[in-house]
C-alpha cells in the first residue's frame, strides 16, 4: 500500500502546484498538514510502551542475563535477600510446558484446518468453524477454570504441568486453525487437480502437495501461536504453581516456568529478587520475540503468496 | 497402449443444474480428437467427465455411460483413483508442484503411488522428459525447482508428468491458452508425436489449432443462453473444416458467431 | 502389457466385473487412507466442538450448586464470602471494574490504534510501513505479566502527576473524583491505560486490514477531485473502513475483558465495607483478577463453584462482545462480495 501513498502523494502535489486549478484554500492545507502530523504523532506514542518496556527490562535485568549461573542453576534453597542462583529450572519448565502444548496442538489444529478447508460441507463445518471462534474468544482464565473443573474438582488430579499444558492448548489449538486454514485456502485448486488427475487420492494430495505448499505458512501459524501462549500466565497461576528448584515431571509435582517466577516474586521488596524479576522478564521476553521473528522468517519461504 | 473411448448418451450435472445434454461420441486409439466451440458450451465440462475429474468439484455428477474399450469408468464398482491413473489429464494453466523439483514432478504420479525404485523411477523420469520433448532443455537441472521453467516448459513438464504414469489416454484442456506462439508450437508438435502411443482429446478455442492436430473434431454449442450445452457434430477434421452437415457449426468455423 | 515404463496403470483397474486387481492396489489402500484421514479430520472438528460444548457445561454444573447455596443475590451483591455456613457472594464490584477498565481501554485504543493504522497504510514512507507494522504487532508479544510488572514498578509511577492534574480540574464529578487512594498505579484508570496499549496491536492489526483493502478507485476517485490527502482519507477510506474500526473496537474489547494479569498485579482490592466508588481512580478488582488472585484459595467446592460462576459470567460477557464483532465483520462480507 506504500508504493499508493508515494503515488497519491505525487497526485496531490500536482493538484497544488496546477494553478490553472486554483490552489488549495489555507485552512484545507492547514487540515491536511495537522492530520499527517497526528498520524505520525500516533505511531510515536505507539512506539513508547515498547521501546519503554524493552528499555526497562534491559537496563534492569540484562545484567542478570550475562551471568552464566542464570543458564546454569536453579534458584533451589536461595531466599529473595540472597544475590545467585539461575532461572534454568523456569526455562525448562516453560519451554517443556511450550512443546508439549505444541505436540498436542498442532494436529488437533491443522486437521481441523484441513477438514474445513478439504472436507468440510455444510452445518457440521459451520459449527466447527462457529467453535474455533467461540475458543479464539476465551479469556485465559476461563480456559484454565475449565481445566481446573475438569482435572483437579472432577478427577481429582493434583495442580501439575499437564493440566498447564492442557489450558494452553485450548488456547493454541485456535490459532493454529485460523492460520492454517488462511494458508491452505492460499494453495491454488489447480494443484489439487493435478494430483487428482495423476490418480493421486484425495488424503495424498492433501499430505504430499497441498500441506508441503502452505508448509512454511503453517509454520509461521505455529511459532506466532505458541509465541501468544508462553506469555500466558492465569493458567499457570490456577494450575502450575511455582517451585524454585528444577523439575521436568509433567505428571507430579510443581513445576516452575518463567511466568511463576516472575508472579512469584513480583511483591518482593528485597533486591535481588527484584533483580530476578527482571531477569526472568527479559528472559521470557527474549524467547518470546525470537519465536516472533523465526515465524515471521519462516513465512518468507511461502510457495504460495496472499 | 492406447484405448477406445465411447461417449453415450451423457448428461452432466452441476448439483440440480443440467450443464450438458446427451453427449454420444467415440474416440478411436491412436488419434486427435478435438473438441471446439464457443466459451461456457460444456466441452471442457465433457473433457473432465472422460477422467471422472468432473466428481471433484462438490455436486458433479452424470448420467449416460463412458467406457474405455469396454470397461465402463462409471460402474459402481470402479475406483474415480483407478480411472484417473489411466486418463492422464494436463490443464489450461501449467500447474507443477512449486515444493517439488523438475524431476519430482515428473515422478510425483509414481513417487505418490508408493513406487520407490530409484533406478525405475529414473528410467521413467527421462523417458517421461523425452517424450515431451523436454528432455534435452533440462537434463541438467533436474534438481531445480519446477516453477522455475518459462510457461511453455512447464507445460510439457506437466505433460512428462501426465505420461510418467503410462495413461492409456491423454486429456488436454487448452494447452496452449496460456502459450507464447512458439510454446504452442512446441506443444503442437508433441501433439503430433504422442498421438503414436496415446489416445488424445483436446479442448482449444483456437480453431486453426484443432485443424491443425486433430483427425476428428467435434463441435460443442449452446441451445440458448441457460439451456444445457449439447454436442452438434463430430466428424474427421477435414470434413468439419471443409464441408459439416450442421448450419451452426458452418457458422461457427467460419466465424459469423462465438 | 507392454508400456514404456514396463508397469501399467491398467493393471491395476479392476476387471470389467469388478473383481478386484491381482497386484498390490494403491487404489483401495487409497480409499481406505481417504476413509482414515478424512475420518481423523472430521473427528478434530468434533473434538473442537466437544471441547467448547465441555467447557460451558463444566462451567455451569459447578457454579450451579454454588449459586443455590448463595445467600446473597449473585448479581446485585457487593459481598464475597464464597464458602462458610453463610456463603454470599455478588459479582457487582467486579462487572463494574472489569467494564470500566475495559471500555477505558477500548476509548484510548481505538482512536490510538485507527491513526496507527492509517499511519501505516496511508502516510509510511514505503521502507517504513512493514516495519512499523511489525513493531506494533510486537507489543503483543510482550506478556501480560510484564505488562503489570513494568506498570507496577515503573510507568505507574508516572501516572500519579496525571491523575493529580484530572481529579484537580474535574474532581467535581464523581467519575473522576480521587483522593489519593488508592494509589494513582492501583486505580482502573491506570488499568485501563495498561489494557490499551495490550490491545493496540490487535486494534491496529484489525484497522490496517479494511484500510488496505481499500479499492484504489475510491481513493483515486477523491484525490482526481482535488481532495488534500485527509480529506481523501475521510471521504474514501473511513466509510469503507469502518465496519472494520467497529469489529476491531468489539474484538479489542473481548481482548480487555479478559486480561488478568496486568490487571492482577496493579489493582488494589476493595474492602466491602467502603461505600461503592464510581470514581476511575478507585480500586477494585476485575473477574479475571480476583479469580487469579484467590487461585491458591479453592478448597472447597462450594468455593471453586462461587469462582467458576464468576468466571462463567467472564465467559458470557466476552462471548456476547465477540459475537457482535463476529456479525459485523459477516454484514461487511455480505456488502464487499
Amino acid at each position: 500500500m506504500s508504493t499508493l501513498s508515494t503515488a497519491d502523494e505525487a497526485v496531490a502535489t500536482r493538484t497544488v502546484a496546477s494553478d490553472a486549478f486554483g490552489r488549495k484554500s489555507g485552512a484545507r492545507a492547514v487540515k491536511d498538514q495537522l492530520a499527517r502530523a497526528l498520524m505520525w504523532g500516533a505511531f510515536l506514542v505507539a512506539l513508547i510502551p515498547l521501546v519503554w518496556i524493552l528499555g526497562a527490562t534491559i537496563v534492569k535485568g540484562g545484567h542478570m542475563l550475562v551471568d552464566a549461573d542464570w543458564w546454569g542453576k536453579s534458584q533451589a534453597g536461595i531466599t529473595a535477600r540472597r544475590e545467585g542462583g539461575g532461572a534454568v529450572h523456569a526455562i525448562q519448565g516453560t519451554l517443556i510446558q511450550a512443546g508439549v502444548t505444541a505436540l498436542i496442538s498442532v494436529p488437533i489444529g491443522v486437521l481441523t484446518a484441513v477438514y474445513l478447508v478439504e472436507y468440510g460441507r455444510g452445518r457440521l463445518a459451520k459449527a466447527v468453524s462457529f467453535m474455533v471462534d467461540i475458543l479464539t474468544g476465551i479469556p485465559s482464565i476461563v480456559a484454565a477454570l475449565f481445566i481446573y473443573a475438569l482435572w483437579v474438582t472432577t478427577l481429582g488430579f493434583q495442580r501439575v504441568g499437564f493440566a498447564v499444558c492442557l489450558a494452553l492448548t485450548m488456547l493454541m489449538i485456535p490459532t493454529v486453525v485460523r492460520s492454517t486454514e488462511e494458508m491452505l485456502k492460499l494453495v491454488p485448486n489447480e494443484l489439487r487437480e493435478a494430483a487428482y488427475a495423476l490418480g493421486v487420492p484425495k488424503w495424498k494430495t492433501i499430505m504430499k502437495v497441498v500441506i508441503p505448499t502452505s508448509f512454511s505458512g503453517i509454520i509461521t501459524g505455529v511459532l506466532l501461536g505458541l509465541a501468544r501462549v508462553m506469555g500466558e500466565t492465569a493458567p499457570l497461576i490456577i494450575l502450575g504453581p511455582y517451585t524454585a528448584v528444577i523439575a521436568t515431571n509433567l505428571f507430579g509435582g510443581l513445576m516452575p516456568t518463567l511466568p511463576t517466577m516472575i508472579y512469584q516474586n513480583y511483591s518482593e521488596a528485597n533486591q535481588p529478587a527484584i533483580d530476578r524479576t527482571w531477569g526472568a522478564a527479559l528472559t521470557l521476553i527474549l524467547i518470546i520475540f525470537l519465536l516472533n521473528l523465526l515465524g515471521r522468517f519462516a513465512g518468507r519461504f511461502s510457495k504460495v503468496k496472499s | 497402449m492406447a484405448k477406445r473411448i465411447d461417449v453415450k448418451d451423457l448428461d452432466i450435472y452441476y448439483g440440480d443444474f443440467k450443464a450438458v445434454e446427451g453427449v454420444t461420441l467415440t474416440v478411436e486409439p491412436r488419434s486427435v480428437t478435438a473438441f471446439i466451440g464457443p466459451s461456457g458450451c460444456g466441452k471442457s465440462t465433457v473433457l473432465r467427465t472422460l477422467n471422472r475429474m468432473h466428481e471433484v468439484i462438490p455436486g458433479g455428477r452424470v448420467d449416460g455411460t463412458v467406457t474405455l474399450d469396454d470397461q465402463d469408468l462409471y460402474a459402481a464398482s470402479m475406483d474415480p483413483v483407478a480411472v484417473r491413473r489411466t486418463v492422464g489429464m494436463v490443464f489450461q494453466r501449467p500447474n507443477p508442484f512449486p515444493t517439488m523439483s523438475i524431476r519430482d514432478n515428473v515422478a510425483a504420479g509414481l513417487k505418490l503411488n508408493g513406487i520407490k525404485n530409484k533406478k525405475t523411477l529414473d528410467e521413467v523420469v527421462e523417458r517421461s522428459l523425452q517424450g515431451a520433448n523436454l528432455w534435452n532443455e533440462v537434463k541438467d537441472r533436474l534438481d531445480k525447482p519446477g516453477a522455475g521453467l518459462s510457461g511453455g516448459q512447464q507445460q510439457r513438464l506437466c505433460i512428462a508428468r501426465a505420461i510418467a504414469v503410462d495413461p492409456q489416454v491423454l486429456l488436454m484442456d487448452e494447452p496452449c491458452s496460456a502459450l507464447d506462439p512458439i510454446s504452442t508450437l512446441a506443444i503442437e508438435d508433441l501433439i503430433n508425436d504422442l498421438k503414436s502411443q496415446y489416445t488424445v482429446v483436446i479442448v482449444t478455442h483456437n480453431m486453426q489449432q484443432a485443424a491443425r492436430v486433430s483427425d476428428q473434431t467435434a463441435f460443442f454449442n449452446l441451445k440458448a443462453t441457460g439451456e444445457p450445452g449439447r454436442l452438434v457434430e463430430v466428424a474427421d477434421t477435414q470434413k468439419i473444416f471443409s464441408n459439416p452437415s450442421e448450419k451452426a457449426t458452418e457458422d461457427y468455423i467460419s466465424g459469423r458467431f462465438g | 502389457m507392454p508400456t514404456i515404463t514396463g508397469r501399467s496403470a491398467v493393471d491395476e483397474l479392476p476387471s470389467a466385473d469388478g473383481r478386484p486387481p491381482l497386484e498390490a492396489d494403491t487404489a483401495t489402500t487409497g480409499r481406505l487412507g481417504d476413509r482414515i484421514f478424512g475420518g481423523l479430520a472430521m473427528g478434530s472438528g468434533i473434538l473442537v466442538i466437544t471441547l467448547v460444548a465441555l467447557v460451558g457445561l463444566f462451567l455451569v454444573a459447578q457454579a450451579v450448586p454454588s449459586l443455590l447455596n448463595n445467600n446473597a443475590n449473585f448479581l446485585t451483591s457487593r459481598e464475597w464470602v464464597p464458602s462458610g455456613a453463610d456463603p454470599r457472594f455478588g459479582i457487582v464490584d467486579l462487572l463494574w471494574a472489569t467494564i470500566i477498565t475495559s471500555i477505558l481501554a477500548m476509548l484510548i485504543a481505538v482512536p490510538l490504534g485507527v491513526a496507527v493504522a492509517l499511519f501505516i497504510t496511508q502516510y509510511a514512507p514505503q521502507w517504513l510501513s512493514k516495519p512499523a507494522a511489525t513493531l506494533v504487532d510486537l507489543l503483543a508479544a510482550v506478556p501480560s505479566i510484564v505488562y503489570g510488572f513494568w506498570g507496577l514498578k515503573i510507568a505507574g509511577d508516572y501516572f500519579k502527576p496525571v491523575a493529580e492534574a484530572t481529579s484537580s480540574v474535574l474532581g467535581w464529578i464523581p467519575f473522576f473524583r480521587w483522593d489519593g487512594t488508592p494509589s494513582a498505579k492501583s486505580t482502573l484508570a491506570f488499568a485501563g491505560i495498561i489494557l490499551a496499549v495490550m490491545i493496540l496491536p490487535i486494534v491496529t492489526a484489525i484497522s490496517r486490514e479494511v484500510f488496505a483493502q481499500v479499492p484504489i478507485t475510491h481513493k483515486e476517485g477523491a484525490l482526481a477531485l482535488g481532495a488534500t490527502k485527509w480529506e481523501m482519507i475521510r471521504v474514501a477510506v473511513l466509510p469503507f473502513g469502518k465496519p472494520g474500526i467497529i469489529s476491531a473496537a468489539m474484538l479489542g474489547l473481548g481482548r480487555a475483558l479478559g486480561e488478568t494479569l496486568a490487571v492482577t498485579l496493579l489493582l488494589s482490592a476493595l474492602n466491602t465495607s467502603d461505600a461503592f466508588s464510581f470514581s476511575v481512580f478507585g480500586g477494585g478488582e476485575t473477574f479475571a483478577s480476583r479469580i487469579a488472585n484467590d487461585a491458591g484459595e479453592f478448597d472447597s467446592a462450594q468455593k471453586t463453584g462461587a469462582y467458576i460462576a464468576a468466571g462463567l459470567v467472564l465467559f458470557i460477557l466476552t462471548f456476547i462482545v465477540n459475537a457482535a464483532a463476529r456479525v459485523v465483520i459477516e454484514r461487511r462480507k455480505a456488502f464487499s462480495e
